[in-house]
């Protein structure tokens, strides 16, 4: 437990740790050279960043191979990947993938599928509709058919089914539906499915969603690369035609689970949105501070230096809600709901807003296809569209904020 | 300050623990003596000075313990939950500006005379800085002391004074070396209100109230004793004082929902019949932008652990001050026709309609939005300066108008 903002120097010393690590591994010309690949990312440095540096399980449990440390420690490590740009499947393996196993009932689960995600060695996505701003059961397009079949000898928990204790019948599901938009999706080891079970006749449309596990090389598997703006984050459309499917969590967990796993995810990605920003800021201000016009640094006018003020505060503010909402949830010390809309709405307009302020402050020069400005620029729009916009996230704090408050 | 506030800053760092146990049982010590609803605000203050509560980074004596800065939050907070009457509030000059500008620059003997009345309210306190002709170029200043014996001899105008009228002393930054570029030519001195050729008078603003004052010096005569700093250090010292003037603005909301935006809040809350869709999401856009100022504010409290406010500061100020325009922007739009009344410009009351009034100044007052973004610009990015052209220049061959 530690007090609001005070970072410990554990955290100081990590930030350094990674900074220097993303230098060294994921110089800009690495960047470069892995989003013009098919993979999109190293899966050697992937796995560095797991088993080497241990930093991709911060927040998951010991037990699981992860540190115990909790979302802040977490989130200054992802601050500074976003700060370099690193590419690898942070999104589906550390900020989706292994929240939602984290926060799953089914400790054999957990178990089996956490440690490998928290070492690099495997990865994960997650097929869930996360982009209104929260988990939004009414958008799920799979449906998950239940079979009842009698047990096979020697079978064990495994993605196809759950065994019961006594090795009797199972309850075995297939997906069936298409979704998009799925985050790390095309390369992942492991997808996690939110699904409606029993279809479209359920009378109980929230209660009624599971969440399910599905092998990458399950029969009937349809994975389709999307071509990104953003050419450092992948996505994919997965298809699922009676895909066997392992139950992880049936409702009302799902849900529960879900909605955990959108509000951990907004305020992780805050987090990246805040170094990525800050890069933005220091490129800018380097930049005002050397490019000379009309013969002076043209940070020397008050039009271009009151824009690189105007960024300062942006990334600050974007810094107090990014980490308010890190140490909310990891101490309860504040409605996660708000926490998490708060730093979704702030850091999303904040890093769109200062990336397209860096490209103002670089000109030309920062239109151009060999400067940085438009990676960050194309990931400040991706990241803001995620998980839920500014507005939507705004939507909800109308909703918890004025709305109840104002109830009767 | 919220109790999670409070509970947070006390549990901050482990390794002032026997420092903070004593700045605790010392505010513990105040309030078991001293029972500050039943007491005179000056006495039960006196009583906080006496126990170093005051400022806890001042030395012993003098108002504190001689302990880091950042502990003052854990003796606040104690205090304030106890009852204790804002220190801030009831001299807000004095407690926010002046107390730390003796502490850094003037003499122990005149410390030990000010401070204490100063903390406790018994003596008001104004600051005599902003002129007619010079508001953001401060340092461009016209008001002369001219060396006279064992003292100096003022002439001048002041303007923008707040408190002046009940103020004892004042802070004033003088022209002594009209031959020397602007800033070097500056001295500082404190000055005595009640000294011949002080003349006070309000000075009217937009919302028909005068919170404001010129003030006129005529061959007022000032002991050399008073001087803070050395002859041609005062833009230095006046430094001391204008950050924590930032600061003090800067760092005023606390609570979730407490501030300005509890105007707003409070209207929506209290006037359903005047609800839209827009000015629903109009207004959650100023709570979420509320909140980002105010733990921006939590995290700059809690960074200043120890040592002075820095140019950081300004972005508290900066955002405040822009905050409060748009949600007084927003009650007004809210109010629509209701908006258009003003009940009086005599002795007008404190209704929305004069906050939004009010809330102009806000990017005027303690450093105009322009000058707080050249101080981010500047001192915190550390980009050039614009190009001058009064460096170096004697203050006297510097065209103003």
């Amino acid at each position: 437990m530690s007090s609001e903002f005070a970072w410990s120097t554990e955290q100081v010393e990590l930030r350094r740790t990674v900074r220097a690590f993303a230098a060294a591994a994921s110089p800009q010309e690495e960047v470069r050279r892995l989003m013009a690949s098919p993979l999109g990312h190293d899966p050697a440095v992937w796995s560095r960043l797991g088993e080497e540096l241990g930093v991709l399980g911060l927040s998951a449990d010991e037990e699981y191979g992860g540190a115990g440390d909790g979302l802040v420690s977490q989130a200054v490590v992802i601050e500074e990947l976003g700060r370099a740009l690193v590419c690898g499947p942070l999104l589906g393996s550390v900020i989706l993938g292994a929240t939602a196993l984290g926060a799953l009932n089914d400790t054999a689960a957990r178990a089996e599928l956490l440690p490998g995600l928290v070492e690099g060695r495997t990865s994960a996505a997650l097929a869930a509709p996360l982009h209104r701003g929260g988990f939004d059961p009414a958008a799920v397009t799979v449906t998950a058919t239940a079979h009842q079949h009698a047990a096979s000898a020697g079978q064990t928990a495994s993605p196809d089914g759950t065994t019961s204790p006594d090795g009797a019948a199972t309850t075995g599901y297939t997906l069936r539906g298409s979704v998009p938009y799925v985050l790390d999706g095309a390369a992942a080891d492991l997808l996690l499915v939110a699904a409606t079970i029993g279809g479209a006749d359920t009378d109980d449309d929230d209660g009624a969603v599971g969440l399910f596990a599905v092998n990458a090389d399950a029969a009937g598997l349809i994975r389709e690369s999307a071509p990104t703006m953003d050419l450092t984050r992948r996505q994919a459309t997965v298809s699922f035609n009676d895909v066997p499917a392992r139950l992880l969590a049936a409702a009302p967990e799902a849900t529960a689970v879900l909605a955990t796993t959108a509000e951990t995810a907004a305020v992780l990605l805050a987090a990246e949105q805040v170094g990525a920003a800050q890069y933005l800021l220091d490129l800018s201000v380097e930049y005002a501070r050397t490019r000379l016009q009309f013969g002076r640094p043209i940070g020397s006018f008050q039009a271009v230096k009151h824009l690189c003020a105007d960024m300062l505060v942006l990334v600050e503010q974007a810094r107090s809600v990014a980490y308010h909402g890190a140490w909310a949830l990891d101490e309860g010390t504040d409605d996660p709901r708000i926490a998490a809309s708060l730093a979704q709405s702030v850091c999303s307009r904040a890093f769109t807003q200062v990336a397209a302020m860096a490209v103002q402050v670089h000109g030309g020069i920062g239109f151009t296809w060999e400067h940085p400005a438009h990676l960050y620029l194309k990931r400040a729009y991706t990241d803001a569209a995620l998980f839920g916009s500014a507005e939507a996230h705004q939507e909800r704090l109308a909703q918890l904020v004025l709305d109840e408050a104002g109830a009767p | 300050m919220s109790a999670d506030t409070a509970d947070a800053l006390v549990a901050a760092g482990t390794s002032q623990d026997d420092d903070r146990g004593s700045v605790e049982r010392a505010a513990r010590g105040v309030l078991a003596g001293i029972d500050p609803a039943t007491t005179p605000t000056a006495e039960f203050l006196g009583a906080c000075y006496d126990a170093g509560l005051a400022w806890v980074h001042f030395p012993v004596g003098f108002g504190g313990l001689g302990l880091p800065a950042g502990l003052q939050a854990a003796a606040d907070a104690i205090l304030a939950a106890g009852g204790r009457p804002d220190p801030f509030l009831n001299n807000p000059i004095g407690v926010g500006m002046a107390g730390p500008t003796l502490h850094g620059h003037a003499d122990e003997e005149l410390r030990a005379k000010l401070l204490r009345p100063l903390y406790t309210g018994e003596q008001m306190w104004a600051q005599l800085f902003s002129e007619p002709g010079a508001g953001s170029d401060l340092a461009g200043l016209s008001t002369r002391a001219v060396r006279d014996g064992d003292g100096w001899v003022v002439d001048g105008q002041k303007v923008w004074t707040s408190l002046a009228h009940l103020a004892s002393w004042a802070l004033l930054l003088a022209r002594t070396d009209p031959d020397l570029p602007k800033h070097r030519g500056l001295t500082y001195f404190i000055v005595d209100m009640h000294a011949p050729g002080v003349e006070v008078r309000p000075l009217r603003q937009a919302t028909g109230q005068a919170e404001f004052n010129e003030v006129y010096l005529t061959g007022v005569r000032i002991p050399d004793t008073q001087r803070l700093g050395d002859i041609g250090q005062g833009w230095n010292v006046a430094m001391t004082t204008l950050m924590n003037e930032r600061s003090a603005i800067g760092d005023s909301a606390l609570g979730r929902g407490s501030g300005t935006i509890a105007d707003a809040l409070g209207l929506w809350r209290d006037r359903p019949d005047l609800h839209s869709p827009a000015l629903r999401l109009r207004l959650t856009d100023l709570w979420t932008q509320a909140e980002a100022y105010r733990l921006t504010g939590e995290r700059a409290r809690v960074a200043r652990t120890a040592g002075p406010p820095g140019p950081e500061a300004s972005i508290g100020k900066l955002v405040g001050a822009e905050l409060n325009q748009k949600i007084y922007d927003f009650c007004m739009d809210m109010l629509g026709p209701e908006g258009t009344l003003y009940d009086s410009y005599d002795d007008p009351a404190d209704t929305l309609q004069r906050r939004f009034l009010r809330a102009r100044a806000n990017t005027i007052e303690g450093g105009t939005s322009q000058i707080l973004r050249n101080v981010l610009g500047e001192r915190v990015l550390r980009l050039p300066g614009d190009v001058r052209v009064d460096t170096g220049k004697p203050w006297r061959d510097i065209p103003r108008g």
